[in-house]
């Protein structure tokens, strides 16, 4: 069984595994639609040429039924085969209480170091050395998008950084649009949040704050622009009364509202409604101030388990996803950037083919997920969620409350 | 407690074998009738809009008023929520969960109320020492989120060998529906005619004998409430049966969710209305049965009373 | 309590006792076994794995000094008592209007109870819709020509709770109107008829004589709304998510998010371990007028 074992490694690299492996492998994960689900088939495809079965378990909803799933599974002693997660220090208290398979063995074998891009994907799950973590795509969240026409049918010119966006937020006011749409979910605040740490502070800053925990910077002058920042994106949103992202999206498209800000998904939801990137939309990243985006984005986990059978087929699974030809089609399909040095994306759009520019150069940042606990996400989150709903909020009550938990953050 | 006697003596009031309704113009019926339509309407909202809106095709839902019905009728949607809908990799729409939900629904509503009628009964009837403390720490119980015992029932039932499989899930919901279902049966047969019970116990009846022969029969419209009861909410389960499952028992719970609560791609509004009303026909049908048999059963006690 | 079982000796009741294993097991090994589990947790720091790493009462100490915490609190406290209320006063009097001998009984009865058959989530996500200005009851109205008609709970945090009431309001209702028919169904006609010799008007009937006999039911009611009460999670989540800002979090949110999305164990079991002593408190002393009174115990 051994040395079939390791002889697989070979024939995995030209996706055939040996029959006798063959196995059923229940795949946890939560991409249930649209762009999403095309995507996860992608990988699906490239698994099952390798003989195993892909079992699917698409659970929608991360935070309120996919997250107490997976951890009740795998440490109830019943895991999953492989399953999705965030590209985050959730998962690393059951690395480190080995509940989790390092697929450090593959990765090797396959030279995932010199070929995944940025090596931050790689490091931030590593863990003693191990590397447990497969990154299957990048996504970036630093992006305000615009819609072209509902600046320029107003005399204005599409704003190309963010205090051009701010000045225009009163004209498109006045002709009933709202200037920026946000959805209402915590999340998406949170997120908001963030992106204007790293866009108006800068890389530096954001690595303070978040990296080295300085609470004394967190409460100085340089993070008051940015919660300044937050103030005037507060004004800008004002009746944007919708909960999900997309339906965010949605006032953009239709010329509702002028902006949006979030991560490269959204741009599915432009060209799904027959919007041109460049023509009908824009897409600023760094909000057009400091072009840094966080690579982070999407990764799967493999639980340890007894039998043979199951552990090839994760090491099949794990070959499939890094591939290179999954990786162009998957990332196509879902519309995210691939992980991978060494492939050039089909048909990029303008906004993509920025991002990969800023990538290739290096211009990332680390994701909040990575750097911090969840529980750190968390506090911040509810902060903020309280501070953009409500205007009486002042910035400087704010800032105070967020040096006070960056003070103890972990 | 107060003693509420002579649950069955009394003649089936709206069946159609019992009185007459009065006349139908009185002055007081015409206030009965305005005050229960108006709360009618409230009611049935929400349920004329889903039904219209699954009608609907997606550009007519995009341009027109939710409350306006259909200018096309188009089944397409329950079409497609039922068998084509994608959930993930898996697009054979609800139709997939639909057994495994009633797989799961069936035994967990027999389990979980035999054994809190019997419950029920042997703490009205037959109470032993301790027993009262027993139940206050059940209807404590009923108070506490599940959520927090997720944890510690996964370890529970790996422990058992029932993790994963259906016996596992049945024993979870038998154990969630019990406070309430003691509770509703104990209150149910403590307001059973004492002189009833005696009499059988001077027969020289027994435990089971009493319970099956007497107090099964006469419990019928307390059943049907708790049948009302645990349909629905092993029905409308969804953490329970995502955790205590694997995917090839996922109940159709699992695909409506994946189906509604999905963020990306256009909101099918139409699919997901026809999804929602799909899921509820089980526990809707069954209410309009034992609704019948809910006063029937008032009836049958009368009979046997 | 009009009862009958004699306590006499140990196996007189033998079989009782035996029917009642599992409802033993139950109060014990969950109940009593899980929340035992959770309140020694909430002295650790667990994170997402429970760990024996002791940190006295720190996080009782964060949680009341949690803004959205106490922001939970109250919303639960304002929702609680309004929802108690209503769906004891609505249920019960649907119930009484349906009592009336009604034609289409059957009708009205599936209209009212209905909701109940949908799960929370879809109430949400049905209301969310309805409330919402842009498509919903506003916009009707204003077809209708009311232009300056404004409904929008939802998305105001003073009104917010309101607009979550509506919906769980309609959904439990209905289950209450049939407990309380199940109750009415069950008192004598002869009460009725008495009453009615004595020239008793129906009303004070209700109040004086027809209510205090259905005790039972009511209590049943009662513990079923508010353990539902008390739970409140889906309707939220589906609805409003807790928003607008933090306008709408409840209690059993704030445990789950500090379990599954913070991660934070410990906090989520400080908190539970907060709503369980707030049950208790209220539970054990109803336990004791209801048992602990009585002889034939």
């Amino acid at each position: 069984m051994n040395k079939l074992h390791s002889m697989s490694f070979g024939a995995l690299m030209a996706a055939t595994a040996l029959p006798a492996l063959a196995a059923d492998l229940e795949v946890t994960h939560w991409w249930t639609a649209g762009a999403e689900a095309a995507g996860i088939r992608v990988i699906a495809d490239a698994f099952q040429k390798s003989g195993n079965t892909w079992v699917d378990g698409a659970i929608a909803g991360a935070g309120g039924a996919a997250r107490p799933l997976i951890t009740s599974r795998i440490t109830g002693g019943d895991p999953m085969g492989a399953t999705q997660f965030t590209h985050s220090a959730a998962m690393r208290e059951l690395i480190e209480a080995g509940f989790m398979r390092d697929v450090t063995e593959i990765a090797e074998a396959q030279g995932w170091k010199e070929q995944i891009f940025p090596q931050s994907l790689l490091e931030s799950c590593t863990f003693e050395g191990k590397l447990y973590c497969v990154p299957s795509n990048i996504h970036s969240q630093q992006w305000l998008w615009l819609n072209n026409a509902a600046f320029e049918e107003n005399g204005l010119t599409v704003p190309q950084y963010w205090d051009e966006f701010v000045a225009a937020g009163p004209v498109l006011r006045e002709k009933g649009i709202i200037p920026l749409a946000q959805g209402q979910q915590a999340w998406q605040i949170q997120l908001m949040f963030n992106v204007l740490m790293v866009s108006i502070g800068g890389p530096d800053l954001f690595d303070k704050v978040y990296g080295d925990l300085d609470a004394e910077y967190a409460a100085g002058a340089e993070v008051a622009k940015v919660f300044k920042a937050a103030a005037e994106a507060r004004d800008l949103m004002t009746g944007s009364n919708v909960q999900a992202w997309n339906e965010a999206a949605h006032l953009v498209i239709d010329g509702r509202a002028g902006g949006q800000i979030m991560g490269d998904w959204v741009q599915g939801e432009f060209m799904q409604a027959g919007l041109k990137a460049g023509a009908d939309f824009s897409c600023l990243p760094g909000l057009g101030v400091h072009e840094y985006i966080t690579a982070a984005g999407d990764a799967f986990y493999f639980p340890k388990v007894e039998d043979a059978e199951i552990t090839a087929a994760q090491d099949a699974l794990a070959s499939a996803i890094v591939a290179p030809i999954t990786q162009v089609d998957f990332t196509a399909a879902k519309g995210a950037l691939p992980v991978r040095r060494d492939v050039e994306l089909s048909n990029p759009t303008p906004c993509m083919e920025k991002g990969m520019e800023i990538l290739k150069a290096g211009q990332v940042v680390e994701s909040v997920n990575t750097m911090v606990s969840p529980d750190t996400v968390g506090r911040v989150t509810d902060l903020v969620v309280e501070f953009f709903a409500d205007p009486g909020f002042v910035p400087e009550t704010a800032q105070k409350e967020f040096a006070e938990i960056i003070a103890t953050a972990d | 407690m107060a003693d509420v006697t002579t649950t069955m003596q009394r003649p089936s009031p709206a069946h159609a074998s019992g009185p007459k309704p009065r006349r139908a113009f009185s002055r007081r019926n015409i206030m009965i009738y305005s005050i229960l339509f108006v709360l009618a309407v409230y009611y049935l909202l929400p349920f004329y809009v889903m039904l219209m809106t699954s009608l609907k095709g997606l550009t007519e839902i995009r341009t027109g008023n939710i409350f306006a019905p259909p200018v096309e009728i188009t089944f397409e949607p329950w079409a497609k929520a039922w068998s084509t809908v994608c959930t993930g990799l898996n697009c054979d729409g609800l139709s997939r969960g639909f057994w495994n939900s009633v797989k799961i629904t069936v035994p967990s509503v027999f389990f979980s109320i035999t054994v809190a009628s019997v419950n029920g009964y042997a703490l009205s009837m037959w109470r032993f020492k301790g027993a009262n403390v027993f139940f206050t720490i059940l209807i404590i119980g009923a108070f506490i989120p599940y959520q927090v015992m997720i944890y510690p029932i996964v370890v529970l039932l790996r422990e058992m060998g029932l993790y994963g499989n259906l016996g596992g899930l049945v024993l979870v919901h038998t154990i969630f529906g019990m406070p309430i279902l003691t509770l509703l049966f104990r209150n149910y047969f403590s307001s059973v005619p004492e002189e009833l019970f005696k009499a059988a116990r001077v027969d020289g009846a027994r435990f089971w004998t009493i319970y099956f022969k007497i107090m099964l029969p006469m419990a019928l419209p307390i059943f049907v409430v708790a049948v009302i009861l645990q349909t629905t909410a092993i029905w409308n389960d969804f953490l329970f049966g995502v955790i205590y499952t694997r995917p090839e028992n996922y109940p159709m719970t699992v695909q409506l969710n994946n189906i509604v609560n999905s963020v990306t791609g256009v909101k099918e509004y139409n699919v997901n209305m026809a999804a929602t009303l799909l899921s509820g026909v089980v526990p809707l049908t069954i209410y309009f049965l034992s609704g019948k048999l809910f006063v029937r059963g008032i009836a049958a006690g009368a009979v046997k009373g | 309590m009009s009862q009958s079982g004699k306590p006499t000796g140990l196996f007189k009741n033998l079989s009782a006792k035996i029917a009642a294993i599992p409802m033993v097991l139950t109060a014990l090994v969950i109940f009593v076994g899980c929340s035992v589990w959770t309140i020694v947790f909430s002295f650790t720091n667990s994170r997402l794995l429970p760990s024996a790493n002791w940190v006295g009462l720190d996080q009782y100490e964060r949680l009341w000094s949690t803004r959205r915490w106490m922001i939970s609190i109250e919303n639960l406290a304002i929702y609680g008592i309004l929802m108690l209320i209503l769906a004891l006063v609505v249920g019960f009097l649907l119930a009484a209007l349906i009592d009336q001998k009604i034609r289409f009984e059957d009708g009205f009865r599936t209209i009212f109870l209905y909701p109940y058959a949908l799960s929370f989530i879809v109430t949400g996500l049905v209301w969310q819709w309805l409330l919402n200005p842009e498509f919903g009851v506003q916009n009707a109205v204003r077809n209708l020509g009311f232009e300056t008609f404004s409904f929008d709970p939802l998305y105001n945090p003073d009104t917010v709770l309101y607009g979550v009431l509506i919906a769980g309001l309609w959904h439990t209702s209905g289950l209450v109107m049939c407990l309380m028919l199940a109750g009415l169904r069950g008192i004598d006609e002869d009460v009725w008829k008495a009453t009615k010799i004595d020239g008793i008007p129906a009303w004070k009937t209700y109040i004086v004589v027809v209510i205090p006999m259905m005790r039972p039911v009511f209590i049943t009611t009662l513990v079923l709304v508010t353990s539902g009460i008390i739970k409140l999670y889906d309707l939220v989540i589906a609805q409003t998510g807790g928003g607008p800002g933090l306008a709408s979090e409840v209690p059993a949110k704030f445990v789950f998010d500090m379990m599954f999305v913070s991660q934070n164990l410990a906090q989520g079991f400080a908190a539970s371990t907060m709503m369980l002593v707030a049950v208790i408190f209220v539970i054990i002393p109803w336990a004791y007028l209801e048992f602990g009174g009585k002889k034939h115990g």
